[in-house]
């Protein structure tokens, strides 16, 4: 999603007559099918899932996700699907213009299906626009209220502004790469160029506006479960901010806190000594069943977004001295990166996920009563570890073939990148075979 | 008609629509390695699907999403009770899915003869497993009084009250199915490319065509035997039987065009010929989305809906949007596509990019 949208930038520049940026859209567009290949079969499972492993939360809640996920596939996958074939293959075929607009329709259907998706996590953190029948099944009453769900917009726009992070600092890490080994420099600093400045503004929008957003809503309506993310276990008043420490459940406190005080209060209340409500003042089986998890998975997402502004603000300035080509030093740490988002965005998931136990839908259905009673402990344990080397093997290959691409590099991609084009034009007819 | 058969009428459409286009894509599988013996050959099959597979197996995606929230019950109950089977189905989909994408990223020979194979062996598995798929949904689960099941793999092959997954009866279909999807996947490379992968072709649509035939009448005369409902609908609405009757005519036109040389309009013919096999299945099947084995505990269309304010506002955005896609897929990938100018070329054209501008 991240990577569409760096594509379309670079087609832009492209379609100026910046032929380096062109020959770097090729480039992204080759790792941009990899990465699909392994989305769309990565994917498939997770439709299923709701039906094979989810059965009883699928009765009861389907009547309304279900019209979530059918809209993903009838107006994002059909879109990416058909434009993502023309983006990838049949460059020469379309001219500069067209091309361009396969890859920002592209980039429409991959920001559509992140829409209906998170609109679908949005309702189950949130539910709204719903009734429940005599039978405890859940309606649909409202279309809209569902598509416009407090919760789903900043919950959108915050994942959005993950995936650019990750794409800019994929980029970053490739282009710093590529610069610190003398290679491919002309494509190497355009990627850089692009992708610092982009990575920057989308680090700072990640935390503000988007991430503090998100942490009012989950303040407002899931307060035990912002307690246990912040590691706030008693009701103070002018509660500090933790930035590290480890939870310890039997005592109910922070073992090695490392504390801003009163920040929390702030933060929430916009108060130097407000009241914060701690996780002990709420019922023992409302709490988020794994507090440890949770408290960690927030904290190394909130504390690696720290660090991506930090590392784009030292970038930004290097761009604009003109001096970040020389910064060896920052290259390295660009480069050194690559990882991080990636561990960022699935910590975030993982908060998102973790915090809403024990609901599958909050305050409506707990997570034990969703699964499908007539399929086995067994059984679902043989599929998961099927699952799980399956996916093992796939991000080996996924490893493999990708850094096969990034050893190629973008220079002298031009022929390379129009060769399953050639091979797919049809045979030259009369017409053009009258020409010179 | 109800909102909720109309649902009904439209989830099976999306479903002939999956069996029709990514029924070639799996039959263009199965036969990719006996129609094409060099790499330019294979080259040639998985170019002559390339830009449309994953638009067709969208539809999959698509119809599952509709099942989702107009029969919540039925997606719930169909796919916890087949848990085994679509496991088995979710590792072909991505087996097909890798073998056709991977392949191409590396000119190595050991390389693309394994994605060769792993697509292969993928797309005929999974079309043995939705056929059998399909004979179980018109014979019938073996629904309890909860309303749900859980289905073996297979117990004595009989179709009893206890069957299972396998029985002689949805391995007739599974085979039907896999024949019926080589046919037509044969049709559409004989239609799309040239040179000896095309002859190829041409002669196994012509070997297997009798096969498809004889089996289609004894999958229809089977049916009848195992599913009671069938007669009992077909005597409630005698013009339904104009489908199965149009899918016999059109299997017979597919012989005859295939026969004068007009590949394309056997393949048009085939198309109808799969879709309305597909029907026929839904026809045999309503009022139930799923028949039980004990007819009284089957799940009705009305019981595994969803609720009608739901369904109606679906309506809104599901109607257009289909329609959208079905405009710009038709004209995009199946229009615009070299593929469907010409034919896939046997010889890889070193020069053709300047010619390729040239269009319409």
């Amino acid at each position: 999603m991240g990577l569409a949208l760096l594509i379309v930038i670079l087609k832009t520049m492209g379609l100026r007559g910046d032929a380096v940026a062109n020959d770097g859209a090729r480039f992204w567009c080759r790792i941009l099918g990899l990465t699909f290949v392994m989305g769309v079969v990565t994917g498939i499972p997770m439709e299923f899932q709701f039906g094979t492993n989810w059965s009883r939360f699928s009765e009861a809640a389907g009547g309304v996700i279900g019209q979530t996920l059918a809209m993903e596939g009838i107006f994002a996958f059909f879109l990416e699907s058909t434009f993502l074939y023309l983006l990838l293959f049949q460059e020469r075929r379309l001219g500069a213009r067209a091309h361009w607009f396969a890859a920002l329709l592209v980039l429409a259907g991959t920001w559509l299906s992140g829409f209906f998706i998170v609109c679908t996590n949005a309702w189950m953190q949130h539910p709204v626009g719903y009734t429940i029948n005599e039978m405890g099944r859940v309606e649909l009453a409202s279309v809209w209220a569902l598509l416009t769900n407090p919760w789903a917009i900043p919950q959108y726009m915050h994942t959005m502004i993950g995936t650019t992070i990750t794409a800019s600092f994929v980029m970053s890490s490739i282009g710093a790469f590529y610069v610190l080994r003398g290679e491919q420099l002309a494509s190497a600093k355009r990627f850089l160029s692009l992708s610092v400045v982009v990575g920057g503004v989308a680090s700072v929008l990640a935390a503000f506006p988007t991430g503090d957003m998100q942490a009012k809503l989950v303040h407002e309506h899931q307060p035990e479960t912002f307690a246990a993310m912040e590691g706030h276990f008693h009701t103070e008043t002018g509660a500090a901010l933790v930035i590290i420490g480890q939870p310890n459940m039997e005592t109910l406190h922070l073992d090695n806190p490392l504390e801003i005080p009163n920040m929390l209060s702030v933060l929430t209340h916009l108060r130097w000594d407000a009241e914060v409500e701690g996780l002990s003042s709420y019922d023992r089986d409302r709490w988020p069943t794994n507090v440890p998890a949770l408290y960690y998975a927030y904290h190394i997402m909130a504390g690696l977004g720290t660090m991506f502004i930090a590392i784009s603000f030292l970038g930004i300035i290097s761009v604009l001295q003109g001096k970040l080509y020389s910064r060896r030093g920052l290259l390295w740490i660009y480069m050194l990166s690559l990882p991080f988002p990636f561990i960022a965005n699935t910590a975030g998931w993982a908060t998102a996920e973790l915090g809403r136990q024990p609901w599958v839908i909050y305050n409506v259905m707990r997570t034990v009563d969703g699964h499908s009673a007539q399929v086995s402990g067994g059984n679902a344990l043989f599929s998961l570890l099927g699952f799980a080397g399956m996916y093992a093997l796939l991000s080996v290959l996924f490893f493999f073939v990708a850094v096969r691409i990034i050893a190629e590099g973008p220079v002298g991609d031009a022929s390379r990148g129009d060769e399953p084009q050639v091979r797919l034009d049809r045979a030259p007819d009369h017409e053009s075979e009258a020409l010179p | 008609m109800t909102v909720e058969t109309t649902w009904f009428c439209l989830l099976w459409f999306m479903m002939a629509m999956y069996a029709v286009l990514d029924g070639f894509d799996f039959g263009a599988g199965i036969l990719h390695l006996f129609v094409a013996r060099n790499n330019r050959e294979r080259e040639q099959v998985l170019q002559s699907i390339g830009p449309v597979w994953d638009g067709n197996e969208v539809w999959l995606i698509a119809a599952g999403g509709t099942m989702f929230f107009a029969f919540p019950a039925l997606y719930a109950t169909s796919f916890s009770g087949f848990y085994l089977p679509l496991m088995m189905v979710l590792w072909t989909l991505m087996g097909r899915a890798l073998g056709i994408e991977l392949r191409h990223q590396l000119k190595d020979p050991l390389w693309c003869s394994f994605w060769d194979v792993v697509f292969s062996v993928s797309s005929l598995l999974l079309t043995i497993l939705l056929g059998a798929a399909l004979g179980n949904v018109v014979r019938g689960v073996s629904l309890n009084t909860d309303g749900v099941f859980f289905a073996p793999l297979w117990t004595d092959f009989r179709v009893g009250d206890n069957t299972g997954v396998l029985d002689w009866y949805t391995i007739l279909i599974a085979v039907t199915a896999a024949a019926a999807l080589t046919h037509h996947g044969a049709l559409w490379i004989d239609a799309r490319t040239d040179g000896a992968v095309q002859a190829r072709s041409g002669r196994i649509a012509r070997i297997v065509w009798p096969v498809v035939l004889t089996l289609s009448i004894l999958a229809a005369v089977a049916s009848i035997s195992v599913q009671p409902n069938i007669v009992a609908g077909l005597k409630a609405r005698p013009w339904l039987s104009v489908v199965p009757v149009a899918a016999f005519l059109s299997l017979s036109f597919t012989r005859r065009l295939h026969r004068r040389q007009r590949s394309s309009a056997a393949f048009r013919a085939s198309c109808v010929y799969i879709a309305s096999m597909i029907a026929s299945a839904s026809i045999s099947i309503f009022p139930y989305v799923l028949p039980a084995r004990d007819e009284s505990l089957s799940l009705t269309v009305t019981a595994a809906a969803a609720a009608k304010p739901g369904l109606k506002a679906a309506l809104y955005w599901w109607v257009p949007g289909m329609l959208g896609v079905c405009f710009y897929m038709y004209f995009v990938s199946y229009r615009t596509m070299p593929a469907s100018q010409g034919r896939v070329p046997s010889k890889p054209l070193g020069t053709a990019g300047r010619s390729s501008r040239s269009g319409h």
